[in-house]
């Protein structure tokens, strides 16, 4: 899987009522839940990035609510991945079981700027910035996990097993 | 090697002799949603075709969040619960009238027991960790798939020893202690760990303080945030009629990865302030600080001896002139035991509003939106930006007690200023 965008760089400690504020979760649906995506953040956000962009951040993102509606409205905004230093345990959840690709990388991103050209191998685990010309490694996903997201998430594999049974 | 309380209770969930790091799927005894992530749940279950749920008794659906129901959106959504959970004969579904906050709820109902493996669709499901379960927050699809199949996949997580020594002075709580921890840590110093509370200090901890104290585990990353099981547990879980033999307690030899020792006789009132849990300063440090809003509840501080505590501190006074007090019974028990009391009448006399058990104004749902620069000192869990309405308002978090002494000055107080 190759991903490619534009660098959309945030910070440590992104939470989830700043991804998707609360006043728009009684919205289920990922396109509508996209058009609020950082609005208190960055309130012309989702006007500036384009589809397929990538966010890049430092520690802890998405920490906060167990709300599925902050990985779907970064879905539905258009956003192809997310790369942080580490993320927030339920949001890391809710992105696999909801096939949006994020991965944790432990090198120092700090040199990447708005707006880089990005591409990301995620099974050889490379980030390339396209327009410094610069690389970093990332950890591909463990076995079961690989698994799950190949299988297009937890949906799948729900089915899958049922069928079995 | 010995085992850990997480490790014993995804060993006996998954029937196979798992450690730290082991990916699993285990059986759940609870699945837990509420009307913001249950509907999506229910969606992602739908699709899986005409199917019946695993279990009609151990699904719980709680609709507390936008409820009685902010808007047509809300309403939507918790009629579509309502037919999901008539149709497929749902026992514990709970709307006004019989709703509390479902962290509130749950212990109450019986539902969480020691050694039980629960999720729900919230974070602040790591609540019944006080009830030595290990429960934890999960989303939507999660908890759809669940629905289905009765298990989910699980990373079974390392464990993150806390100590609790000595005795507090009177007034400090399960909140001061907790907010303590994250101070120390900070909001991520036990990311994807297991918290597990023991120490010959945990005796001086009520049920009601080790409720907050789990509940907020997840604001320093917590999976869970488990207390080892002692008579305190056990006479609560009597009270209720409930057999706890199946009690689970750690090996002396468990691996923990890391450890921190809190004394109860060193903590001071404790507060958070904008825009993060860990951004903490003791009440003696603080500058004056003045507030718009004083808002007592949530399923962090919403049980009655929160309440008992913030009446007692109110009696024969008055909120301070211009400002705005919301007390939230965190259930109709708990809203009828508040009635018994006198309490209800105690918070009135003084001037604050006495609201129906709901979410509401901790998410910046409804009932106690803020507006622009307006400060509010709040029991709840969570201050980030924006949590209680306008993007430049800000939250602080304290315990029932320093909310109910501010309520009195106008200004972040500890309790002994005004007792």
């Amino acid at each position: 899987m190759i991903l490619e965008g534009a660098a959309r760089v945030f910070g440590n400690n992104i939470d989830t009522d700043l991804i998707i504020a609360a006043r728009y979760l009684a919205e289920t649906n990922e396109v509508e839940l996209g058009k609020n995506l950082f609005k208190d953040l960055r309130p012309n956000f989702v006007n500036e990035m384009n589809k397929g962009d990538i966010i890049v951040a430092g520690n802890n993102f998405g920490c906060g609510s167990s709300r599925e509606h902050a990985p779907l409205a970064i879905k539905g905004a258009g956003i192809s991945a997310v790369i942080a230093n580490s993320f927030a345990r339920i949001f890391f959840r809710n992105a696999i079981n909801v096939g949006l690709p994020i991965f944790v990388t432990s090198e120092n991103l700090s040199s990447i700027e708005e707006g880089d050209m990005l591409s990301i191998n995620a099974s050889e685990g490379i980030l390339l910035n396209k327009t410094k010309n610069k690389t970093y490694k990332f950890d591909p996903y463990p076995e079961f996990l690989l698994n799950l997201v190949q299988i297009g998430g937890l949906f799948n594999f729900t089915k899958n097993r049922l069928k079995e049974v | 090697m010995g085992k850990t309380i997480a490790e014993k209770i995804f060993s006996k969930h998954s029937k196979k002799d798992v450690k730290a790091g082991d990916y699993i799927l285990a059986k759940l005894d609870i699945v837990l949603v509420n009307d913001i992530t249950g509907p999506l749940s229910v969606m992602e279950f739908q699709k899986l075709g005409d199917i019946k749920v695993f279990d009609k008794d151990k699904i719980v659906i709680i609709c507390d969040h936008f409820t009685p129901n902010k808007d047509i959106k809300s309403a939507q959504n918790v009629k579509m619960l309502r037919n999901f959970a008539k149709n497929q004969n749902i026992r514990h579904f709970y709307e006004p009238g019989h709703v509390g906050i479902e962290h509130v709820m749950i212990p109450e109902l019986g539902l969480a027991q020691p050694g039980y493996l629960i999720i729900g669709a919230d974070s602040h499901t790591c609540t019944y960790g006080a009830l030595n379960a290990f429960s934890t927050g999960v989303g939507s699809t999660d908890a759809g798939m669940a629905m289905a199949t009765g298990d989910t996949w699980f990373r079974v997580p390392p464990s993150f020893r806390v100590e609790i020594r000595g005795k507090q002075k009177k007034w400090i709580s399960g909140k001061d202690v907790v907010l303590h921890l994250i101070g120390r840590i900070g909001v991520e110093g036990a990311n994807y760990f297991a918290l597990e509370f023991c120490g010959e200090g945990l005796r001086n901890l009520s049920i009601d303080d080790r409720f907050t104290i789990s509940n907020m585990a997840i604001e320093c990353g917590g999976k869970a945030g488990i207390f080892n099981y002692d008579e305190v547990t056990e006479k609560y879980l009597k009270s209720l009629g409930i057999d706890a033999s199946n009690y689970v307690e750690a090996d002396k030899d468990a691996n923990y990865e890391k450890s921190i020792t809190i004394d109860l006789s060193d903590l001071d009132y404790t507060v958070s302030l904008p825009f993060s849990p860990d951004n903490t300063i003791n009440v003696s440090k603080l500058e004056k600080t003045y507030v718009d809003q004083v808002v007592i509840g949530s399923c962090t501080n919403g049980r009655i001896s929160d309440l008992r505590v913030a009446a007692e501190i109110l009696t024969n006074k008055k909120v301070k002139d211009g400002l705005r007090v919301i007390v939230l019974p965190g259930s109709p028990k708990v809203y009828l035991e508040a009635l018994r009391e006198g309490l209800i009448e105690k918070f009135i006399i003084a001037g604050a509003a006495v609201s129906t058990p709901t979410c509401g104004p901790c998410l910046g749902g409804h009932m106690g939106i803020l507006a622009e620069d307006e400060v509010c000192v709040s029991t709840t869990n969570r201050n980030f930006i924006g949590r209680m309405g306008h993007p430049k308002s800000k939250v602080i978090l304290a315990s029932p007690a320093v909310a109910a002494a501010s309520a009195i000055t106008g200004y972040i107080t500890s309790p002994e200023e005004v007792m």
